[in-house]
């Protein structure tokens, strides 16, 4: 009797599809992230939780080096992000012209994207060891004093970005030449025809063509350095004092602590952030794109 | 002079990269063949003796052969929860491509936080303790599931506007189930795509350190990345176990990476560009 029922009623795209991966989604996902904004609000140790109002966050914002955690993870964020468009765009332009061994250079540019970000953590610590490490080794060889790479509070949170950069770049490339392969030859033809230079052809072609690779790139760095916690934590635990935490290792060293409320008041400071931040951006660089 | 040029750049672009992607590399291996003194040094020195198979063994029966249990514990949980995302991710992004409801609103909003929101850790923790799933394989697969959902379904959405629907209409007049249409027509024809979620999804929960670090405290439930970072306390005096480790640890995805590249690359460029 069921099967008299019309076929072309029930829509072959059955809607209890998504019913399973919502449910782990919904339950391990977002359940957490809607309760974190009550959960901040508390004094809690896992089984209870006492309402405080906004005195996680009221503490969070006077104590010096936890404002220090929300600014090194803006500096961390723009500065790997800067530095992984455009070493990633350049990249991209050498290994997309007719270069020997240009395969053999994409791959190379790329493995790092692969390893186990703690490894990288922890060779790189080693390699930028002040007195041992082989590249102040190295520099010393050619008269350069070489600084406390991880060591010099100024440094350490730098030295960690460009080890970033490093590990990162490869995907970047990767976008662009992607990017760089949709532009037709037919501008640069063009372009070359009305006489213009490399460097004017790379400024006037590339460079407004390439736009939605390079939308994609500083989106997707941008979230990743506000993200970021392994590499920083495998190469200096925030330190050395509280120089190179970000609100990712803010949270992890809260949560050691048995600060939950804290820590907690800390993922949605940076829930937050990356709203503000990336929000904007995204309609901002999509709504330029249309108008295009 | 026109001719050479390509072998000149190309050249000095080679030696640079030499200098600054493959020294790491060397390094790392150079270190994990030498002895404990030799090691220590930090240095480029060839090794007196090649210790490659003592250090290996000596690496492996570290802590009661701690290393087998979290290649182990790591294989498992990758291979499980890449199982579990493929199936369901296809599923969603199927249904969100074919049929436009007002669930694909919703979808859509939940995949874009998946994507750009950092998870709540504590929460988590808490609700995972209440449902008794903390320290546990089974509380790790779901949570690796549940937070690379969002980028697996976007590949596989993408992907899926490129298959006809008179396929599907086609399946359908034969007389297929809705179910069968999916698993028997569909699912076949995303291989591609299929293979580049495996690859980019095992790599990524393979190298996960964030998570196990979080949700999978305890000595029995340890994980390579996690056996990495307790190694670095233990042996700074024995950087050569060390940096054996690291390259143990490296191998994995080389091997995937040699199997897989150009798969890997189409793959994070279309999902990339597109999305």
């Amino acid at each position: 009797m069921i099967e008299t029922r019309p076929r072309s009623r029930k829509s072959p795209y059955p809607l209890w599809f998504f019913i399973p991966a919502a449910i782990i989604y919904g339950v391990l996902f977002l359940v957490p992230t809607v309760s974190s904004l009550w959960f901040s609000l508390t004094r809690w140790d896992l089984s209870t939780a006492e309402f405080i109002g906004l005195e996680n966050f009221q503490q969070f914002f006077s104590e010096p080096f936890l404002v220090r955690g929300l600014v090194n993870t803006l500096i961390y964020a723009v500065t790997t992000s800067g530095l992984k468009t455009v070493c990633g765009l350049l990249l991209a332009v050498l290994l997309t012209s007719n270069i020997f061994a240009r395969g053999f250079l994409r791959t190379l540019v790329f493995f790092p994207v692969l390893v186990s970000t703690i490894g990288i953590g922890i060779t790189f610590t080693v390699m930028m060891h002040p007195t041992k490490g082989i590249i102040n080794v190295t520099l010393e060889t050619l008269g350069i004093p070489g600084p406390g790479w991880l060591t010099n509070p100024a440094l350490a949170l730098f030295s960690v970005a460009l080890v970033d950069l490093w590990k990162g770049v490869g995907l970047a490339t990767l976008i662009f030449i992607a990017g760089l392969a949709a532009i037709s030859p037919d501008y640069y033809e063009a372009a070359r025809i009305d006489g213009a230079t490399r460097l004017q052809q790379f400024f006037r072609v590339t460079l407004p063509l390439v736009r939605p690779a390079t939308v994609t790139v500083v989106t997707l760095s941008l979230i990743g350095g506000l993200r970021s916690f392994d590499l920083i934590w495998a190469m200096t635990r925030g330190g050395p004092g509280f120089s190179s935490d970000v609100i990712a290792s803010v949270i992890y060293k809260q949560y050691q602590a048995g600060f939950y409320g804290l820590s907690t008041a800390g993922n949605v400071i940076l829930f937050a952030l990356i709203a503000a931040i990336i929000l904007p951006l995204t309609l901002w660089l999509n709504r330029r794109g249309v108008e295009e | 002079m026109r001719s050479i040029r390509p072998y000149v750049t190309g050249a000095i672009a080679l030696a640079v990269a030499a200098v600054i992607f493959v020294m790491p590399f060397v390094f790392v291996a150079l270190q994990a063949v030498k002895s404990k003194s030799e090691a220590s040094r930090l240095d480029f020195e060839l090794p007196a003796q090649w210790l490659f198979w003592d250090n290996l063994v000596a690496v492996f029966k570290a802590r009661d052969y701690q290393l087998v249990l979290a290649y182990f514990n790591s294989t498992l949980i990758t291979v499980v929860s890449v199982t579990i995302l493929i199936l369901l991710s296809a599923m969603v992004g199927y249904v969100m491509q074919r049929r436009k409801t007002a669930w694909n609103r919703v979808a859509s909003i939940a995949l874009f936080m998946g994507l750009m929101m950092p998870p709540a850790v504590v929460p988590t923790i808490g609700l995972l303790q209440d449902i008794g799933l903390f320290k546990t394989m089974t509380g790790m697969i779901l949570i690796q599931v549940a937070y690379n959902l969002s980028f697996s379904t976007l590949l596989y959405r993408s992907f899926i506007s490129t298959i006809p629907r008179d396929l599907d209409e086609a399946a359908l007049i034969d007389g297929a189930k809705p179910r069968q249409i999916f698993f028997r027509v569909i699912l076949p024809l995303l291989k591609p795509v299929t293979v580049t979620n495996i690859v980019v999804q095992s790599i990524a929960i393979f190298n996960d350190f964030t998570n196990p670090l979080y949700y999978l405290p305890g000595k029995e439930n340890v994980t390579v990345q996690l056996t990495l970072y307790n190694f670095q306390s233990m042996y700074t005096s024995q950087y050569n176990l060390l940096f054996m480790n690291i390259l143990l640890v490296t191998i994995p995805p080389l091997i995937v990476f040699i199997f897989f590249n150009r798969q890997i690359v189409a793959g994070m460029t279309s999902g990339a560009v597109k999305g």
